[in-house]
């Protein structure tokens, strides 16, 4: 191994033997334990932890949006709250999980903390734009809930005009203002991480050798940096239009609905490319280690990234099949959707294939990896009935959509988020979690997911509309159904919530690389120290260089360091035992 | 041991300390040299202009269709600009704009007088571009021509007058004036956060922080106020001229 893992100490003992590994004596978090250290902290990996904690509370609270919908949703009448109530609740949910959560939460988060350490660079491009980012989020967040919690907003998440505009109570501009200062922090991370892959990486380390986690984030960065602004004059627009009572996309005055529509999805339909692309390069980081294999078709997955962030332009108007888009246009963004099955499937295919003969190991990561494969695909290909113009007439705005979108978000971007975050947990703390505790949760997860979203398909092919608060009584054994999986969701999250923390004193010590992983960000001391390398590392190879060979190696060079840690250990004994002897010589 | 560790991963040798051949002052810790440095600043400012042409992209196609839909509108609505203003407006922001590119030439060449005076032009002409566009709003206020503050002007006889005849009502022709305000009132905040960036360079001129190599960020300014600046240049065809010349605005009667 290099230098750099044998000066931190922290080893697994492959070979059995009883040395309990150190948490290195200086790394980021014990520089500076000040508030001020964290609020004005340029460290990249302190600013994804302040991430992780806001978007852990935005989560919470989105996700209690989610239970009162759920609760509601018991009775056909509507068993706990009024009609308003909620509408507030799943705008709550939507706006919240969409702007606060499922925008930043990978990016923000792991890709914050990992691009750097992964391109062998102290830092990201700029660092203080980095932060900006953290408070333009921040302040984004707590404006937008604080407007949907007193007050609310009955819109749904896509504000669409002219209902937000004149019809609906609330706080709708100051809903409008959080998510368009979410999304300026958006475009801030993705400007960096693009510049920091183009010019920070360590030398030898060329594109070709990028973990796949840093071309899905590099593709996703692309869409921020040139989709946000468009959400962010459509907002404008909209504030415009509801606090002069002008009317750009009022049809009495002239405007066009519709208009809004279009700008609306020009984002976020890439925004939902946005959410998922960095999922899928952590899925490619963690299926490749606990597989023990190289990725099957490096070149392909890397460019199937590209491939759906240029396509995902060129897609938005199947969100409108159902307005006044003529319907040649509809047919030619049909045929572009179903071209983005191709990438999409590429990836799966060469996850697959990257499992075939691999050692496969399924612990908790692996587990929410294999877990994504599926939802995933259950996801992508459900999305094709609904680019199909003449079954989308029938699935349009029914719980289709809402099981659809479900199983890319929540099956996707939030079982990706989970398997990164217990991937690179040891990274971030230095700490393991309880290995138990975790699978337990993964397969809850998994279970309370199906339970939740499978139900919603029938019912949506059924003909149950979305948003409405009452429903058919013939409907209710799948509600109850879909109720009883997200109380098991429920369940689901809040465990990792209470083993994570709960690691942070009392897990096993993790040592550098607890899963035998060949990326950078391993070949470090965890936690890392504040500008990650002790040297800066030079590349010689592409990433997932995973071979029993290789791990042959790995376990020999284990081996070894282990056995010159007991040396010095054991020296220091030695030396200790002569030292008393010494004195107890002296004494007599 | 390196021949082993290439076999076991990714990684590598360590080949050079991490803490870099002491750079200037201006150069960041984290980055390796100022050639780094430089194609990271100069890459992300490039990009930050990139979202910005499609935040102005936006506005740009609301005002297609619009126009597209209202021509009749857009004409009668832009015959209300003041085209002498305008156009002073114009060539005010071009002149500003030869300024910033002198300061950009003479902080390259280490000279901070001449920079701060070039800088401080810059300013002046900024300035004198948002005072003229505040005579044009104000206008058009007293004339009753701001949809959502002062919408009257279509209440009078006069107003409808200029409507006879045509297929369009007076909410169409507040369609073109919502654009017009739209659009150049986020110019005009771009512009007022460009003067703020010149007042804090020329400060940083002065002191003869762009000394010595420094000279980028001038550069990089020097960048957005011309990006604002050809914004403008998009706006004022688009916004004045597309009825004709006509010098001073229309006052009253029919186009």
């Amino acid at each position: 191994m290099s230098t750099t893992t044998a000066e931190t100490q922290g080893l697994p003992d492959p070979m059995g033997i009883d040395l309990q590994p150190e948490i290195p004596r200086e790394h980021y978090i014990n520089t500076d334990y000040s508030w001020k250290s964290w609020l004005f902290t340029l460290d990249h990996k302190r600013i994804a932890i302040l991430y992780l904690v806001s978007v852990t509370v935005m989560f919470f609270i989105g996700g209690f949006g989610a239970m009162i919908v759920r609760l509601n949703l018991l009775s056909p009448h509507g068993a706990i709250v009024s009609p308003q109530t909620y509408n507030r609740m799943f705008s709550m949910h939507g706006v919240v999980m969409v702007f606060f959560f499922l925008v930043p939460v990978i990016p923000a988060v792991l890709g914050n903390f990992l691009i750097p350490m992964m391109l062998g660079a102290k830092d990201l491009a700029f660092p203080q734009i980095n932060l900006l980012s953290w408070y333009f989020y921040i302040v984004g967040a707590l404006i937008g809930t604080t407007a949907l919690t007193f007050g609310g907003v009955d819109t749904g998440w896509t504000f669409y005009a002219p209902l937000s505009t004149q019809f609906a109570y609330g706080n709708v501009a100051w809903t409008i203002v959080g998510a368009f200062l979410a999304g300026f922090s958006s475009i801030l991370t993705g400007l960096n991480f693009i510049i920091t892959t183009h010019r920070m990486r360590a030398p030898g380390l060329t594109w070709f050798r990028l973990p796949l986690f840093v071309w899905a984030h590099y593709a996703a960065s692309l869409l921020q940096v040139l989709a946000t602004p468009v959400l962010a004059i459509t907002l404008l627009a909209l504030l415009v239009e509801r606090l002069f009572g002008v009317g750009i996309f009022d049809p009495k005055l002239g405007g066009d609905p519709v208009l809004m529509q279009h700008m609306f999805w020009f984002y976020s339909h890439p925004a939902v490319y946005i959410m998922i692309l960095p999922g899928m390069g952590v899925i490619s980081e963690i299926i490749t280690c606990f597989s023990r294999k190289p990725i099957f078709g490096y070149k392909f997955v890397a460019f199937s990234s590209l491939a759906i962030a240029v396509i995902s332009f060129v897609v938005w108007g199947h969100h409108m099949y159902m307005t006044s888009q003529s319907a040649f246009a509809s047919i030619v963004f049909s045929f572009l959707t179903f071209l983005v099955a191709i990438p999409s499937a590429i990836k799966v295919f060469n996850w697959t294939a990257t499992l075939y003969k691999g050692s496969i190991r399924l612990e908790t990561p692996m587990l929410y990896c294999l877990g994504f494969i599926g939802l995933f695909t259950i996801g992508g290909m459900t999305g094709l009935h609904c680019a199909a113009l003449a079954t989308d007439l029938h699935l349009h705005d029914t719980y289709f959509i809402i099981a659809h979108f479900h199983y890319i978000m929540v099956g996707g971007q939030v079982l990706a988020f989970m398997a990164g975050l217990h991937f690179w947990w040891p990274k971030m703390t230095g700490r393991m979690y309880s290995e138990g505790w975790g699978r337990t949760a993964a397969v809850l997860l998994f279970i309370g997911f199906n339970l939740t979203f499978f139900p919603q398909f029938i019912l949506g092919y059924e003909g149950m509309p979305r948003r409405y608060p009452t429903y058919a009584p013939e409907f209710q054994v799948l509600n109850v159904m879909s109720t009883a999986g997200a109380s098991i969701l429920a369940i689901a999250y809040a465990l990792p919530f209470f083993y994570l923390i709960w690691s942070l004193k009392n897990g096993p010590i993790a040592g550098p690389n607890p899963w035998r992983a060949t990326g950078l960000e391993w070949q470090t001391q965890s936690p890392p120290t504040t500008f990650n390398f002790d040297r800066i590392p030079v590349v010689v190879a592409g990433p997932y260089m995973y071979s029993p060979e290789a791990d042959e190696i790995l376990d020999a060079q284990m081996a070894v360091e282990v056995a010159q840690l007991e040396l010095q250990r054991t020296k220091a004994v030695i030396a200790q035992h002569h030292a008393e002897n010494e004195e107890a010589g002296r004494g007599v | 041991m390196a021949s082993e560790t290439v076999t076991a991963g990714q990684h590598a040798v360590a080949e050079h300390a991490a803490d870099h051949p002491h750079g200037p002052a201006y150069l960041h810790h984290h980055f390796d040299d100022v050639e780094q440095q430089r194609e990271c600043t100069s890459l992300g400012m490039w990009s930050f202009l990139a979202t910005e042409i499609m935040m102005f992209g936006g506005l740009f196609f609301v005002y297609s269709l619009y126009r597209w839909l209202y021509p009749d509108a857009f004409h009668i609505g832009s015959h209300h600009l003041n085209i002498t203003l305008g156009t002073g407006n114009t060539f005010v922001l071009l002149f500003s704009s030869l300024t910033m590119a002198m300061a950009v030439h003479f902080a390259t060449e280490n000279n901070p007088r001449m920079t701060v005076i070039c800088l401080g032009l810059t300013w002046i002409l900024g300035a004198a571009f948002i005072g003229i566009k505040a005579v044009e709003w104000t206008t058009d206020y007293r004339e009753g021509l701001v949809p959502g503050l002062n919408w009257t002007y279509y209440n009078h006889e006069e107003g409808l007058r200029e409507l006879a005849n045509k297929p369009i009502g007076p909410q169409h022709v507040m369609m073109y004036f919502v654009i017009y305000f739209s659009m150049t009132g986020l110019h005009a905040i771009h512009m007022i956060i460009g003067l703020i960036l010149v007042g804090v360079f020329m400060r940083y001129a002065a002191k003869g922080q762009f000394n010595g190599g420094n000279d980028q960020p001038v550069e990089l300014m020097g960048l957005y106020w011309h990006f604002v600046d050809i914004v403008w240049v998009f706006l004022f065809p688009l916004l004045y001229l597309i009825a004709g010349f006509h010098p001073g605005g229309l006052g009253g009667g029919a186009p």
